[in-house]
């Protein structure tokens, strides 16, 4: 029907052209956009979308219990696939849950582009039934968004926001659409250039400034690199590597940078930060060259500011010019693409003589490593971690939740490939690891997905097994079940006289059994360290819906090594 | 210190809260904003100033910059600049204070644009310390309101002396 309107638009025949609702014109944009799979929930302000999506095969829209759930849906499903996630949610309520998901997009500068349904134009300001100020909400955790005030700017408003987020630094945008405007009817032209005269992100970084970058590194004697989320985000694993082993520089990773660069290199340190290795944390307190790349000195990397890296000089490269020299101040500034800078980086610089860094790097592994007690009458959660890296051969793609379960997968799974982990870094929202794993599963259903999660983050969004159910999808959840909300009393243990204010959870955790196959999910207790891997082995062979395994952990065991809040990064607890 | 910044941005939907929500945002506040439509049409510019430490100016600049709708961005404080305020400021007046008031609204090369029996409205244009002073000298009559537009300001290109009215 659409490309008869457009082959006789071009004849210029005088038969009327095809009159399109708002809400048929938005299904159209989002398959012009590319756009097949949707997580939303629907309601009175977007009926008439749901309607359109019912006769509509080419989208498959997954309707999730909860709207957190499906912003956290199509932020992994993001994260997986490199397509933006797209959510569609009704005006009021549904719009209100959508915020912590967005906000956790936004923090981790995740492309997602969510619809919420409006009260109608004329009744907006008047608190309508189901109306919410969702623009004014969303304001500082969005990177744009967009109110719909005519049908005729519906399509170039939908390509310009999944334009606007998903080029330069992704991040959410929000397109808030009036009913009425959904009932318009105007003619459908497809929109195929866009004009966004303030917004032009660079790509490529300033030559003379990678020139100086890559003598300041040609004569480093400490040089190290530490790598963010946008080498991930912006496809640049490959990229990083050849620099890397081009120059024969180690490279650590943020939380969110971790698959950016194998950790079975000897070139890599694993994670830094305040649960980084303690190699990873010396060698940015020591390094007399730091290249950060796609990463924000968040203050869980550089802990306590004054003390930080205070030996080196800093060479930043970022998409985002407001991100460099934030909380550091910056020798060598570039603003551009990894993907695009790196190389030209690459081209410039020769192979270090860096023998003796790399020796006492080495050397440090050697005496500080990660490691934890090993137990047969109790099972250890990193034990598990390790165990799920062994049995996926690390091909798995990785979802956390929020806390110490978090903290283990990041330190003892050992990431090879980018886009394998997946974890709520800047917010650390409890509840992301299960519907962020749908999500992940959905984008990519050939991967195995591991959602690791505790018994206080599973519980913020557990309803979303239903999903998981309904659409067969087969996310394997390790539960690691230690009774408490275990990070914050891991903190109260070590700084709080052990006094457990509001963090112990075993008195009135549910059967979580019984919960998973009331929702018709399969579930396996685990007591015993030696049906860990059995229980793993058993977990892959289900195909066609979620298993939780619930791994009684040692309650009490602790993340390390630790930096204290507010104190040096070289000032590391050890277990 | 005081930092000026004139932003040229696209006037649209939701543009000017969210410049406003980068200074809220961290706890700063604006003490003067004013915008008009800039060169183009369709362009408004604004100028803004604040008080604050450089560096976190240097922030918002570089936030108010990545806005999707904002075009240009400079802080004014760092450059040789002109800038001026417009106030009107109604004060009391009765016969015997008429003429007094005249006198100071000439020195300020101010001009009287209201009359009534009781009171004078005044209007002055100049750089902000000049809009001080004049409200200073006419506060012993008894200002009854003021509004101001806030400063508009443009980088200087000139670089001599200009014989200047104010
Ligand atoms: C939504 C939300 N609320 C509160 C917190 C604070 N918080 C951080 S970690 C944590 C404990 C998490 O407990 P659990 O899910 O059992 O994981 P564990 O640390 O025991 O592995 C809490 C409460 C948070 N990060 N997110
Ligand atoms: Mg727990």
């Amino acid at each position: 029907m659409k490309s008869e309107n457009r082959s006789q638009s071009k004849q210029g025949k005088k038969s009327e052209p095809v009159e399109l609702t708002g809400s048929e014109i938005l299904v159209q944009a989002l398959i012009d956009e590319g756009v097949d799979t949707i997580f939303g929930y629907p309601g009175g302000a977007v009926i008439g979308i749901y309607d359109v999506f019912y006769r509509t095969p080419k989208i498959k829209h997954i309707l999730v219990r909860h709207e957190q759930g499906a912003t956290h849906a199509a932020d992994g499903y993001a994260r997986v696939t490199g397509k933006p996630g797209v959510v569609m949610v009704t005006s009021g309520p549904g719009a209100t849950n959508t915020v912590t998901g967005i906000s956790n997009a936004h923090m981790d500068s995740i492309p997602i582009v969510v619809f919420t349904g409006q009260v109608p134009s004329p009744m907006i300001g008047n608190d309508a039934f189901q109306e919410a100020d969702i623009i004014g909400i969303t304001r500082p955790i969005t990177k744009h968004s967009y109110l719909v005030k005519d049908v005729n700017q519906l399509a170039r408003i939908v390509h310009e926001a999944f334009h606007i987020a998903t080029t330069g630094r992704p991040g959410p945008v929000l397109i808030d659409l009036p009913k009425d405007i959904l009932v318009n009817k105007t003619s459908y032209k497809k929109i195929t250039q866009l004009d966004i005269r303030g917004y032009s992100p660079t790509y490529k970084g300033h030559a003379q400034q990678i020139t100086k970058a890559a003598n300041m590194i040609n004569n480093a004697i400490r040089p190290l690199i530490y790598a963010g989320g946008g080498v991930i985000s912006g496809n640049a694993a490959e990229e990083l590597r050849e620099l890397a082993i081009k120059g024969n520089i180690p490279v650590t990773t943020t939380l969110l940078g971790l698959g950016a660069f194998p950790e079975d290199s000897p070139l890599s340190l694993g994670m830094l930060g305040m649960h980084g290795t303690w190699y990873a944390n010396m060698a940015i307190t020591e390094c007399d060259v730091l290249l950060a790349i796609g990463a924000r000195f968040d203050d869980r990397i550089t802990g306590k500011l004054e003390t930080f890296s205070k030996k080196s000089k800093k060479i930043h490269i970022d998409i985002d010019p407001s991100c460099i020299a934030k909380n550091v101040p910056v020798n060598i500034p570039i603003v551009g693409h990894a993907k695009e800078t790196l190389p030209q980086l690459t081209a410039r610089i020769h192979k270090l003589e860096n023998k003796e860094w790399l020796e006492t790097i080495a050397q440090w592994k050697k005496e500080h490593p990660l490691k934890y007690k090993m137990s047969d009458q109790v099972i250890l959660p990193q034990y598990v971690v390790e165990k799920i890296a062994e049995v996926s051969k690390r091909k798995a793609i990785v979802v956390t939740d929020v806390g110490q379960n978090q903290m283990w997968s990041a330190q003892f799974y050992g990431f090879r490939h980018p886009r394998t982990l997946l974890s709520s870094g800047g917010l650390g929202t409890m509840g992301y690891g299960l519907p962020a794993a749908i999500g992940a599963s959905i984008g990519k259903p050939d991967q195995i997905v591991f959602c690791i999660t505790g018994d206080g983050g599973f519980q913020m969004n557990i309803q979303e097994l239903a999903t998981a159910v309904k659409y067969k999808v087969p996310v394997k959840v390790a539960l690691l079940n230690n009774g408490y909300l275990g990070m914050v009393r891991q903190w109260q243990e070590l700084f709080f006289g052990a006094r457990y204010s509001a963090t112990v959870l075993k008195d009135g955790n549910p059967d979580f059994i019984k919960v998973v196959e009331g929702f018709g999910g399969i579930g396996i207790r685990v007591v015993d360290p030696k049906d860990v891997v059995p229980a793993l082995k058993e977990s892959l062979k289900i195909k066609d819906k979620p298993v939780v395994m619930e791994f009684m952990v040692a309650p009490e065991e602790k993340v390390f090594p630790m930096v204290p809040a507010g104190a040096s990064l070289f000032e590391m607890l050890e277990e | 210190m005081k930092h000026t910044l004139s932003v040229l941005f696209q006037n649209r939907f939701n543009a000017i809260p969210r410049m406003a929500g980068l200074f809220s945002g961290r706890g700063y506040s604006i003490d003067s904003i004013s915008f008009g439509q800039g060169e183009e049409p369709g362009l408004t510019r604004a100028t803004i100033t604040t008080q604050g430490d450089k560096q976190i100016i240097e922030q918002i600049a570089k936030q108010l910059h990545k806005l999707v709708d904002v075009i240009k961005v400079i802080d004014l404080t760092y450059e040789p600049y002109v800038e001026r305020e417009l106030a009107l400021i109604k004060v009391s007046s009765s016969p015997s204070t008429r003429a007094e008031i005249m006198q100071v609204t000439d020195i300020f090369r101010a001009k009287i644009i209201d009359i009534s029996a009781k009171t004078l409205t005044i209007e002055v244009t100049g750089k902000e310390d000049k809009v001080n002073a004049a409200i200073g000298m006419l506060e012993q009559f008894g200002i009854r309101e003021i509004a101001r537009t806030g400063s508009v300001a443009l980088k200087r290109e000139y670089q001599g002396v200009i014989q200047s009215s104010s």
